[in-house]
């Protein structure tokens, strides 16, 4: 790494199921308003746009970097678009970055984004093609059994996913972005909520949201001068690897696992779960928070369930996970990532509100994406590195 | 408001997809297979995993996988799950299973529906069948394959396919 990169402006739109009062670029523009106000620049302080989004099929419309690119205010500047499935909104941050590090710009400005009204990705994620097989039933049809072999393999309790949903739905009370929300949320109302792929329920899966995340990047010098505290980049890691080869481990992948490494490895972290002091988790399914806290080495492999049953990832456990009420709680997909990125960096910027997780210094912002096969990772500080 | 002031907020314009498809010489040998009610698969010659469907070359050992096997219909479920929502894009009511299945003598899973079979009763471990449209309808695709079925053969242990969740 070259040059330090900081996170001087964030802005999240209202994320909700219909947004039909904005258009694509209004829905864009909201979120990149709020970043700039919070950053105290405006469109000439911009060097590039970073624009990340889902598979266009999930709303319709092809190639939308193309007619964004005025709204975006990227005429005459360079603009990349970034796609590596739901991971996108993490990995667009980290491109972002890299443009700061590389120190060929002062300040990027990245967008991540998905109006999912305006199409229908469980269609776009069931389209039947003759000489591919089928993914049945979206995407909780596809990960369901993962999350099938999961507690088969670890005997946790069969209640832990429903624990996690509750954990979530009560922090997204405490955000005002969040799409979902319950004031009477309760255990037995997520217990009693239908199956939709069992063992998957209703209450226990993410939303289709419309909403987008903006967040302004700076090097050094510019971050000096930003109005409010800065959240320094501490390291970057992306990984990959295919859908599927004999021996693949789907619940536990080794993608997700060298990625953590080098993320820890980059940001001098030799034990996560003491050095961070919360994560922003890409949880699109609650037993994902258990699954990950092993793939990200927060816990031993088999044991994740553990602290989401001794509330150690609760608001004031010793690592929450989703202070921001998580994917469960807003899922506009190609803004996920992103989101969980810029929520680690308010965290440890101070500005999280409600959901603010007391004197956090340094925080993990975490995406995955397609078959639990694209990683894209963060970790965020108040100190510079 | 008058209808000229009103915001327009939706324009419904369905999409429709057409493919023309170019297989490739690995998938177009699974594809003809299908077409004769086989199940083909390539074993990798270095770690000998077999792959089914084959890719033409081994994912792990960076070889091509040039030997063709064909494998039984035959296999076992290794995970699943039960889904009980509806969706434009199936022919098919739910409640339903859909499941994970190891063919014997492969090391990747299938994924396919369960039928025959109350969507409930399906675990892992089940031993299941493939079952193939009537010979006039075979064809290049996927779907020569309707479902796979139970077999009358005891569970398979959670060892034997443990390495494969
Ligand atoms: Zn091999």
């Amino acid at each position: 790494m070259g040059e330090h990169c900081a996170i001087v402006g964030v802005g999240q739109t209202k994320h909700d199921t219909l947004r039909v009062d904005v258009s694509m670029p209004g829905l864009i523009r909201e979120a990149v308003t709020k970043a700039f106000d919070d950053a105290g620049v405006s469109w000439g302080d911009i060097d590039a746009v970073v624009l990340g989004k889902a598979p266009d099929m999930f709303e319709g419309t092809m190639m939308p970097e193309l007619f964004l690119a005025d709204a975006l205010g990227a005429v005459g500047k360079p603009m990349l678009r970034v796609h590596t499935a739901g991971s996108v909104g993490g990995s667009t941050a980290i491109v972002a970055a890299s443009l700061i590090q590389a120190g060929i710009h002062k300040r990027v400005l990245t967008v991540a984004y998905e109006k999912q009204s305006e199409s229908n990705a469980m269609w776009a994620l069931t389209v039947r093609i003759p000489f591919q097989q089928a993914i049945v039933a979206g995407a909780g049809g596809y990960f369901a059994p993962l999350i099938r072999a999961y507690m088969a393999r670890t005997n946790a309790p069969d209640d832990t996913g429903i624990r996690v949903a509750l954990k979530d739905r009560l922090n997204a009370l405490k955000n005002p972005t969040s799409h979902l929300t319950f004031p009477d949320v309760s255990y037995e109302m997520v217990r009693d909520s239908p199956m939709l792929w069992d063992p998957i329920r209703y209450l226990e899966t993410c939303p289709s949201s419309d909403g987008a995340c903006a967040m302004v990047l700076a090097a050094e010098d510019a971050a000096k001068t930003s109005p409010n505290p800065p959240a320094w980049v501490h390291a970057t890691a992306m990984r990959s690897e295919p859908t599927m080869f004999p021996g693949r481990d789907q619940v536990n992948p080794q993608a997700g696992r060298d990625c953590a490494a080098a993320l820890y490895k980059t940001a001098g972290i030799k034990n996560p779960r003491k050095e961070l002091d919360c994560a922003e988790i890409y949880v699109p399914f609650s037993w994902f928070e258990p699954m990950w806290m092993e793939n990200l080495g927060f816990a031993p492999a088999g044991e994740g369930w553990k602290m989401t049953q001794e509330g150690a990832t609760a608001l004031d456990g010793d690592l929450p996970v989703n202070a921001s009420g998580g994917v469960l709680s807003s899922n506009p997909i190609g803004a996920s990532g992103m989101i969980r990125f810029a929520e680690s960096a308010l965290q440890v910027r101070g500005l999280a509100g409600e959901h603010q997780v007391p004197g956090a210094k340094k925080a993990l912002g975490h995406a995955y994406g397609g078959g639990s096969q694209f990683f894209a990772m963060w970790v965020v500080g108040s100190e510079q590195p | 408001m008058s209808e000229s002031l009103k915001p327009v907020t939706a324009i419904k314009a369905p999409v429709h997809l057409e493919f023309s498809y170019t297989a490739g010489r690995a998938s177009t040998r699974f594809l003809r297979g299908m077409a004769q009610g086989k199940i083909l698969g390539q074993r990798c010659p270095e770690c000998g995993k077999v792959y089914v469907p084959p890719r033409g070359s081994c994912t792990i050992c960076a070889v091509p996988t040039d030997v063709e096997v064909e494998v039984t219909g035959k296999g076992t479920v290794t995970t699943f799950c039960i889904v009980r929502i509806p969706s434009d894009s199936l022919s098919i009511d739910p409640p339903f299973t859909c499941a994970h299945i190891l063919l014997d003598g492969a090391d990747l899973p299938f994924f396919a529906l369960i039928q025959e079979c109350p969507f409930d009763e399906v675990r892992m471990g089940m031993r299941v069948e493939a079952v193939w449209v009537p010979k006039e309808e075979l064809g290049p695709t996927f779907e020569s394959i309707k479902y796979f079925r139970p077999i009358d053969e005891p569970d398979a242990s959670f060892e034997s396919y443990k390495e494969h969740l």
